[in-house]
């Protein structure tokens, strides 16, 4: 039950930190002086086109631009009613995008599972290669396998993701016939799930995956290494040893345990910066999560888009740090339920 | 040695009860700390290697335009895109000193591109300490002296031209100036608000702390890069480029202290209780004094470590930021702003040299992570 509760207040302290973010989230899109409506208001005005004005003035009544921020930020939060009664994010309306002339829960659509699956890929990713080669790097340390993990962690960390994602891309076409760009054959877009449309989407995965696991992966690796490396020195490691076990089943029977716990919570420092490059990686793959669509809103100052999409990037990120968080106490009763700051 | 009268031995040299209290037990570890830290500093090859390459970088930066056979927005009409030129050193078996086959655009119609043809029987020497595009040495000489440059009549593309006819290698110099000091600036930034706030929450406590502390946890579980974009987006596009270049460091430096706080905060935490610093606080010293004087030089090398780790992070946002378009803009030249270029599979595919800027970037990151790793390794030098 003690978990239970620590799994209800995490809750608690995710909820309050993703308010404090909304509001953080909501200051950052209306730094750029002006919003979408008013800019095409001048525009409009400057170009002689009255019919225009009277539409974006009414649109701009509608969605309260006319308000003082703090009000237009209630609003589209949901704590205040707006000209039309309760509406914003805790109602469930994501806002409308002035730039495509549609409700933003339309654009983005599909776009938010996906992004979420190219995310937990990635971590999946993260532990499936980090795993190994950390305690690979670990019990042959300071020979070639040591070094050759080592340099390509660094080399991992070095390269800046897009450009990763650009040569396996290009290489990744060019030798294993990896399909190009996207998520999924365009056949199958907008269609219901189905196996062929999975196996299409498995297939996409792997250029991203990789791309956006791999300076994760290389971090991750060492941090088990150095883990690994402390407890192998400890005499339990040498009567193991001395009893006869086989090296590798005194690995995953004593220091592996130990080593996993630090493993298991930096899943939760990684996320963030994990996170962001999987909105740069889309980008520049054109994969069809919410990447994209975060570029363009911002540089077109699509506000409501562009607010909606920074909220569930930083709802996915305390989300996964939340789980890692849960998962870690589950793991190491002896970690203060307070929090994990020394 | 003496033997007195009644046979006993007497040492004659003079007597000193103090001596074995102050001669030194280890003669190695009598020095100031910096030059214990630099031993042992000299010892990391790799972050040695890797110092000496930033620190000739870093000095270098002003006289890049000296370096460069072109300016940064020279152009060649004739020849875009043109590939890689060879420097060559023999013509037909005889030893002529460095020189390039002059090359002439030829169309290509069946793969409608340009194909430049080098003229392999003229040579032309390369010219030394010659005349060309006019630049400004270190921000201000005005001069147009180069190191090397074209021979009249043909080109010198070590590394190629881009899509509007201008020098690859050249550009990647340039470019040097902007993508290397962003990370300078983005660290003075975050480590100036770090250690302030670090302190002020470790040193005070209570509400102060609690609040930090806060902030400090909600910033660092956000991701970086979608607000470091709304960030730049909200940088009005009629800004010049210094006023962008700056605003983009700052940017970069402003999301990035927490992590710094942090360890300053738990520092601070562990130090208060000590005794010189009660014994301080008793003598009056104010609370900036002691957190200046007392407190801060205990582990500023540890900080200036950590520092040195997180500029690669700064130097790689500064990248993405400029290739999506948001960062800094085009007469600017840095190596993201270069990397834009190739921000399609086509250009990787048929002018892949447009992606050359990449190479310095990952060396760059490269040798900040290998001496921040071995600062940190040599700040204990009385550890074994």
């Amino acid at each position: 039950m003690e978990i239970l509760r620590y799994a209800i207040y995490r809750f608690g302290t995710m909820l309050l930190t993703l308010l404090v973010a909304s509001v953080l989230i909501f200051i950052i899109i209306n730094l750029p002086p002006g919003d979408y409506l008013s800019n095409q208001i001048a525009e409009l005005k400057a170009s002689g086109q009255s019919a225009g004005v009277a539409k974006a003035e009414f649109l701009r009544r509608e969605y309260s631009l006319d308000q003082p921020l703090w009000k237009q930020y209630m609003i589209w939060m949901g704590f205040m009613p707006g000209p039309h009664g309760f509406s914003g994010l805790i109602q469930g309306n994501y806002g409308w995008s002035f730039e495509f002339d549609r409700p933003v829960a339309e654009i983005v659509g599909d776009s938010l599972w996906l992004t979420v699956l190219v995310n937990f890929a990635a971590v999946m990713f993260v532990y499936a290669a980090a795993l190994p080669l950390g305690v690979l790097a670990a019990a042959r340390s300071r020979t070639w396998v040591d070094y050759t993990t080592a340099f390509i962690g660094y080399l991992g960390l070095a390269t800046p993701n897009f450009l990763l994602a650009l040569i396996m891309f290009y290489y990744g076409h060019k030798y294993f016939d990896l399909p190009i760009g996207g998520l999924m054959d365009p056949v199958y877009e907008g269609q219901p799930l189905s196996w062929d449309k999975m196996k299409s989407i498995l297939i996409h995965l792997i250029v991203p995956t990789i791309v956006i696991g791999t300076s994760g992966a290389s971090a991750m690796q060492q941090r088990l290494r150095a883990n690994m490396l402390d407890e192998l020195g400890k005499p339990y490691v040498e009567t193991a040893i001395a009893k006869g076990l086989s090296p590798a089943r005194m690995l995953a029977k004593y220091p592996l345990r130990v080593a996993f716990n630090p493993f298991v919570a930096d899943i939760g420092n990684l996320l963030p910066s994990m996170v962001s490059g999987s909105v740069l990686v889309s980008v520049v793959l054109g994969l069809q999560t919410i990447g994209p669509t975060l570029l363009t809103a911002l540089k077109t100052q699509d506000q409501f888009l562009s607010a909606f999409v920074l909220m569930f990037v930083a709802l996915l990120t305390l989300v996964g740090t939340m789980i890692s968080d849960i998962l870690l106490v589950m793991l190491d009763p002896r970690i203060r339920y307070e929090g994990r700051e020394a | 040695m003496r033997q007195l009268p009644d046979g006993r031995f007497v040492d004659e040299a003079p007597y000193d009860p103090q001596a074995s209290i102050q001669t030194l037990e280890r003669r190695d570890l009598d020095a100031p700390n910096w030059v214990l830290i630099w031993r042992k500093f000299k010892t990391h090859r790799l972050g040695l290697v890797s110092g000496i390459f930033l620190l000739t970088a870093y000095l270098l930066l002003p006289f890049v335009g000296f370096f460069a056979p072109y300016t940064a927005n020279e152009r060649d009409e004739e020849r875009l895109y043109a590939p890689p030129q060879a420097i060559h050193w023999f013509h037909e078996g005889e030893f002529v000193g460095p020189f390039v086959y002059p090359t002439t655009a030829e169309a290509d119609l069946e793969t409608f591109q340009w194909k430049f043809v080098p003229d392999t029987t003229r040579p032309m020497p390369l010219e030394f300490f010659c005349r060309a595009g006019s630049y400004r040495l270190a921000g201000l000489i005005e001069t147009d002296m180069h190191l090397f440059c074209a021979p009249e009549g043909a080109t010198i593309f070590i590394l190629g031209s881009d899509r509007l006819g201008r020098d690859v290698f050249s550009r990647i110099l340039y470019g040097a100036q902007l993508s290397l000091t962003v990370g300078l600036i983005g660290i003075a930034v975050s480590f100036s608000l770090g250690i302030l706030l670090g302190s002020i929450a470790g040193y005070f406590g209570g509400t102060t702390d609690w609040i930090i502390n806060r902030v400090i946890e909600i910033l660092r579980s956000l991701p970086e890069l979608p607000l470091w974009l709304a960030l730049s987006a909200a940088v009005p596009s009629n800004w010049g480029p210094v006023a962008v270049f700056f605003i983009i460091s700052i940017i970069l430096g402003i999301l990035d202290w927490p992590g710094l706080a942090r360890s300053v905060r738990a520092k601070f935490l562990a130090l208060r209780e000590e005794e010189y610093v009660r014994a301080a606080e008793m003598m009056g010293a104010t609370s900036g004094r002691v957190i200046r004087k007392h407190l801060l030089p205990n582990f500023m090398s540890h900080l200036i470590a950590s520092a040195t780790l997180s500029i690669p992070a700064m130097i790689l946002g500064e990248t993405a930021l400029s290739f999506l378009g948001l960062g800094l803009r085009a007469p600017a030249v840095s190596w993201g702003v270069m990397l834009n270029d190739a921000q399609n599979l086509a250009s990787i595919e048929i002018y892949p040299w447009t992606a050359i800027p990449m190479i310095p970037i990952i060396i760059v990151v490269l040798a900040f992570n290998f001496l921040g790793d071995g600062l940190r390794d040599s700040l204990d030098p009385y550890e074994h």
